[in-house]
């Protein structure tokens, strides 16, 4: 043990000089975001929440051709379709089971009308789980409310692919 | 006040209401400072994790206590269909009062103290020896391992740092020539008064024979309220919460509040046994007008400080590291400070040299 070891230990060096770290510390900014009300920015390539998108002109894109209930890995999607009134074929059911969806994007990769895409928002919680086996309806006015936000991200991307 | 109650309702009975109230004085504010010392703790923890703490109930989230304290006030009381249910709730009142208990001799000023009794010191050490009741029957009665575990070492490691914190107080006891926490306070007075013209210090730390002993008080202390370094009773990677694990609703906030009493108890006996209690860091007159009590309470809030910041700096002790420190380390130093600080007294104030 030599001298310089003695003084150390006895007068906490080691202590003091990890107290002094911590304080510096004390006074830096935060690492953490207040998340609530600050979030952090997210790519536009961001999986979220889906959604069904409407033309500008408010008819509904999507034209009941299943490639995303084919591509779903986890089978999430079911549709049903049928000749609407004026012959064209639409959808009479559309519902993702949200529980089971793995968020891997491959329903918006395989739309040939961008009209199922996974949406910027991730706040989605829900208190049952009754409410995350979302229908053709609720989508609808997922894309509606979100339609902005959706179209910025695809055209931001738009580039890239 | 009490002379005032007593020429209402009689001498024995006025002495009996007036008391009563002191009691409320010192307990009310207590249980709202232990509140807020939990946020505190929180927030000094989080700011040095780079974190910002609760933030959200109130203005900077400063009523997060009350709303945890009402949770848990709303929530249901479960004990355990093999616990012993008279002892299993009784443990948490044990340990909820005799945190209270201690304070009734804690001098907030000069005068200021509710007992002010002659053994003040020796009743703050059976006080917070009876502290350990609390833990083991909780651990004992909860009838499940990791309480139990956790009761055993913290019945050891109370009793063992409460060894080292006697032989501290024993310094302090020789040096100050009382056990009555006002005298003790008292005669930190001006230290090296003749040298630094008047302005002395005021605190026993400030004596190079009684520092050594104000840092081993600070970390027994730590160890004694089972605080950071020395949290095993309830170290959650290997013994869940310890001797709480099995208790929920009030019986678990009555530990909590105890707990957090306890620690400002400590932090308080910090203050008036190495730094000066009620009096101001210097002994110069105009220090004097601030009150005594707020001088005692920014030590208590910097002790509670440095208590969060140890806590938010060190891991915690192996168990016979904690053991070790406490028999091989602290019990000998404070052992041969006891000799030293009676032998300079010997040769200096009693005269045994002449």
């Amino acid at each position: 043990m030599s001298l310089a070891h003695i003084i150390k230990s006895y007068t906490l060096w080691e202590f003091v000089k990890a107290h002094w770290l911590t304080l510096k510390y004390f006074f830096k900014p935060k690492a953490t975001i207040n998340y609530p009300y600050e979030k952090n920015p997210i790519s536009p390539r961001f999986r979220g929440e889906h959604a069904l998108r409407r033309y500008p002109n408010g008819e509904e894109r999507c034209i009941a051709c299943k490639l995303c209930e084919a591509i779903c890995p986890a089978q999430a999607i079911t549709i049903e379709a049928q000749p609407r009134d004026d012959g064209s074929r639409r959808t009479t059911r559309y519902d993702i089971d949200m529980v089971k969806c793995i968020y891997c994007g491959f329903c918006q990769e395989a739309c040939p009308v961008d009209a199922i895409v996974e949406g910027p928002n991730f706040e989605f919680a829900t208190e049952t789980r009754e409410e995350l086996i979302y229908d053709k309806s609720k989508l609808l006015a997922n894309g509606d409310k979100w339609e902005r936000a959706i179209a910025a991200n695809l055209a931001a991307d738009a580039p890239y692919r | 006040m009490t002379s005032f109650i007593q020429s209402y309702l009689g001498t024995g009975f006025g002495w009996f209401v007036a008391h009563l109230v002191y009691i409320l004085l010192i307990a009310l504010p207590l249980m709202l400072a232990v509140a807020m010392i939990i946020y505190a703790d929180r927030k000094i923890w989080a700011a040095m994790a780079l974190r910002r703490g609760p933030n959200v109930v109130g203005p900077l989230g400063l009523l997060q206590s009350f709303a945890d304290g009402l949770k848990v006030f709303l929530q249901e009381t479960i004990i355990p269909s093999a616990a012993n249910k008279g002892l299993f709730l009784l443990a948490p009142i044990i340990t909820f009062t005799v945190a209270l208990m201690a304070w009734a001799v804690i001098p907030f000023d000069a005068g200021l103290v509710l007992a002010d009794i002659n053994v003040g010191l020796l009743y703050i050490l059976a006080i917070s020896s009876l502290g350990v009741y609390g833990v083991i029957i909780s651990g004992w009665a909860s009838n499940s391992k990791y309480p139990f575990f956790s009761a055993m070492r913290a019945s050891a490691q109370m009793i063992s740092y409460e060894v080292s914190i006697g032989f501290v107080l024993i310094s302090v006891i020789l040096w100050s020539g009382s056990f009555n926490l006002s005298t003790i306070v008292m005669t930190q007075k001006g230290y090296y008064g003749d040298w630094l013209g008047g302005l002395g210090l005021n605190g026993h730390a400030f004596n190079p024979l009684l520092f050594p002993m104000a840092i081993v008080f600070f970390i027994s202390a730590l160890a004694e309220t089972a605080r950071a370094p020395f949290d095993l009773t309830e170290a959650e990677s290997e013994l869940v919460a310890g001797y709480q694990t099995e208790y929920s609703s009030m019986s678990f906030a009555l530990f909590w509040l105890g707990e957090y009493a306890n620690v400002i108890l400590m932090c308080a006996l910090n203050a008036i046994l190495f730094w000066g209690g009620y009096l101001p860091p210097i002994d110069w007159a105009p220090l004097y007008y601030v009150p005594g009590i707020i001088w005692l309470f920014a030590k208590i809030l910097f002790f509670f400080f440095v208590f969060s910041w140890v806590k938010a700096t060190v891991p915690r002790y192996r168990y016979d590291q904690l053991m070790r420190l406490g028999w091989k380390i602290f019990l000998p130093l404070s052992l041969f400070f006891v000799f030293l600080v009676s032998g300079f007294l010997m040769l200096t104030r009693y005269g045994a040299a002449g």
